[in-house]
């Protein structure tokens, strides 16, 4: 199982690319809506994005509340 | 369709619906491409008594208010049914929220019975005001075998054989308790009761009847107010049959579209936004020939549609994007929030009219839609029938406040006559919102005048609410409002927070301050987060119970500084 910091910087990643920012430019706490410049739709879009690489499901609730990818990555943890 | 004038209660009418139209598909659910259930109006009545009858059995009756808090799916309806014909009064709550804020609701509504999804309950289980909960019967639906749920019962076990007892409620009794806002300060719950729900019934449905083969799209949550009553009460009292999609991705949306051949869908400014996005991407991606031909073809479609829609018409015109929207495809409707002119127009070009509306929990959902006779991109429609709008104090320009009365006005404000006599003042409700009505009755709406913002999914925030998010700051005192509040503007659209700090005496906002102020706007849910500060160096004034002067305070802020004073966070 990977742990908790590989999965964060495995969500990173796949955000950068995703919404075509810098890697470098993001950290685990970070407030994904406000760095990315998107909205709750487009978070979705990630977590469809992060399903694929993980291959899990994520309802759409685990992403409520969450706002830094490192609780992103504690959400994606628990169904690895 | 049921002719709602011979009903007292929602209850009684869909009692009745459930009898009129037993054969007929009433709800669906979808958990991705994943059907979970399917439903004829017997078989949900038949879903729904045996918890009425246990519902029943644990003593709701009459009046007993019960909370729903649970994301879109089957069971929030067939629960609010079972309330209903029980005699309850339903307290829809957003599942949306933080616990700790459905907490207080609870506590304000004084509810007696909760009706929660697993994963909600676990949150509120583990908030700090829990112990404090008041319900006497909570019942969790979807939880896993096994799973503690801290004393509460579970919903698919929580039934009984026993035949229950309808139980009849007056059109002037309270159907529903909603809240527009206050989970901060000074809760805003919304009594609503049958008539009002009725009555909005019968307007909607005549500009937009509904009937049996008629297929409803909810993507929105049932507690918000636009889903409860056109993808609950709407549908179900004219035979049509409702799909609850329990997710917002897109590609689950395109493929629910095709899958159930959807008639109609609600939906806010955002999704509407991310569809027409979707649609501009594609049709740009398309290789020049086809691209030019298919805009000669909205352009053709445009220049016949424009008295009316022709959904006939448009369907052969424009046969690959009615399609891809399942090629029955309707209307859409859209609410909660201002939408851009250049979308609605949009998608009335390829064909698919979207009637934009206006309203507010208050006003018991919809006050103006457009009627599309003809379309008008650049208001929010005209009064639905039976609703009177006057504009108060218009300036020069004819604007001024958006004030309505009508059988659908709440009755009052729970527990707050105050706020009541302010909002409703001679049977008239006051919007707060600034508008012009046009030479051809239709709303045109500017900015409010109100101390709020909404966005673009639909969410009214109040700075008030978000102010216990600060309290503790290094600061004399602080104050959250409404950037166009403080500096008014005729725009509806990218609202925002702004937070007045007023230092201690010889000290400055350092980056210690900035940090906690930062760590604090993170901690709040995405969409109620303040965009700037603004330093301020004077006393705020205050009330004799030494309550901020929100108004003299703005007015003393309007009157030295100007927007370009909000330093952004």
């Amino acid at each position: 199982m990977s742990s908790l910091q590989s999965t964060t910087e495995e969500v990173m990643r796949l955000a950068a690319e995703h919404f075509k920012v810098p890697p470098e430019q993001l950290t685990p706490d970070d407030d994904f809506f406000k760095k990315l410049g998107i909205n709750s739709l487009q978070a979705l879009d990630l977590l469809t994005r992060i399903e694929h690489h993980f291959k899990i499901e994520l309802p759409d609730y685990e992403l409520q509340g969450v706002s830094d990818f490192r609780t992103l990555a504690e959400r994606i943890q628990t169904r690895l | 369709m049921l002719d709602l004038r011979e009903y007292q209660s929602l209850g009684e009418a869909l009692r009745a619906a459930l009898e009129r139209w037993p054969d007929e598909i009433c709800l669906m659910e979808a958990d991705r491409d994943r059907e979970k259930v399917r439903l004829t109006y017997r078989q949900f009545k038949e879903a729904a008594l045996p918890l009425a009858s246990a519902l029943q059995d644990a003593e709701l009756g009459s009046g007993t208010r019960a909370a729903i808090i649970m994301t879109n799916q089957s069971k929030w309806l067939i629960s609010a049914y079972a309330i209903f014909f029980c005699g309850g009064i339903l307290v829809p709550l957003d599942y949306k929220l933080p616990a700790a804020e459905q907490l207080q609701l609870l506590a304000h509504s004084k509810v007696e019975f909760l009706i929660v999804e697993y994963h909600l309950w676990r949150a509120i289980m583990q908030t700090d005001g829990f112990k404090n909960l008041a319900a006497r019967v909570v019942l969790v639906t979807e939880a896993p075998s096994g799973a503690d749920l801290g004393g509460a019962k579970r919903w698919e076990e929580f039934n009984s054989e026993r035949e229950p007892e309808f139980v009849p409620r007056g059109r002037q009794e309270a159907a529903c308790i909603v809240y527009s806002s206050g989970t901060g300060g000074r809760p805003k719950g919304c009594v609503l009761t049958h008539e009002n729900y009725l009555e909005q019934c019968m307007a909607l449905t005549s500009l937009y009847p509904f009937s049996p083969g008629v297929r409803y799209l909810s993507i929105l949550p049932t507690n918000h107010a636009i889903d409860f009553m056109i993808g609950f009460i709407g549908p179900f009292t004219c035979g049509a049959a409702v799909v609850h999609l329990r997710t917002l991705r897109p590609e689950f949306i395109r493929e629910a579209f095709r899958r159930y051949k959807i008639t109609y869908m609600t939906l806010v400014p955002m999704v509407l936004k991310s569809l027409e996005r979707g649609l501009r991407q594609r049709f740009a991606e398309l290789p020049k020939g086809r691209r030019t031909v298919l805009n000669t073809l909205i352009k053709t479609n445009r220049a016949l549609t424009r008295r009316k829609p022709n959904m006939k018409l448009s369907r052969t015109l424009l046969p690959q994007v009615h399609d891809a929207f399942g090629g029955e495809l309707r209307a859409f409707f859209v609410g909660g929030a201002f939408t851009e002119p250049a979308t609605l127009q949009f998608f009335y070009d390829l064909g698919i009219p979207v009637g934009n509306g206006y309203g507010c929990t208050e006003a018991g959902t919809v006050i103006t839609l457009n009627d599309f006779k003809p379309f008008r991109a650049d208001t929010v429609g005209k009064p639905l029938p039976g609703i009177a709008v006057k504009i108060m104090n218009a300036d020069a320009e004819g604007i001024g406040e958006v004030a309505v009365r009508s059988k659908t006005i709440m009755s009052k404000y729970l527990d707050d006559p105050e706020m009541t006599s302010q909002t409703i003042v001679d049977s008239w409700l006051m919007t707060g919102d600034l508008g012009r009505i046009d030479s051809t009755g239709h709303l045109q709406l500017f900015g409010r005048k109100k101390n709020m913002i909404v966005t673009e999914e639909g969410k009214n925030i109040y700075p008030e609410d978000i102010e216990t998010a600060f309290e503790g700051l290094a600061v004399k005192e602080f104050c959250v409002f409404a950037a166009n509040y403080l500096w008014p503007q005729r725009s509806m659209v990218d609202e925002q927070l702004v937070i007045v700090l007023h230092s201690e005496a010889g000290k400055t906002i350092d980056k210690d301050l900035l940090e906690d102020l930062a760590a604090r706007n993170r901690r709040l849910t995405n969409y109620k987060r303040i965009h700037g500060y603004l330093a301020w160096d004077q006393d705020f004034p205050l009330t004799a119970s030494m309550k901020i002067k929100r108004g003299e305070l703005a007015e003393k802020i309007r009157g030295a500084v100007d927007r370009s004073a909000v330093a952004v966070l």
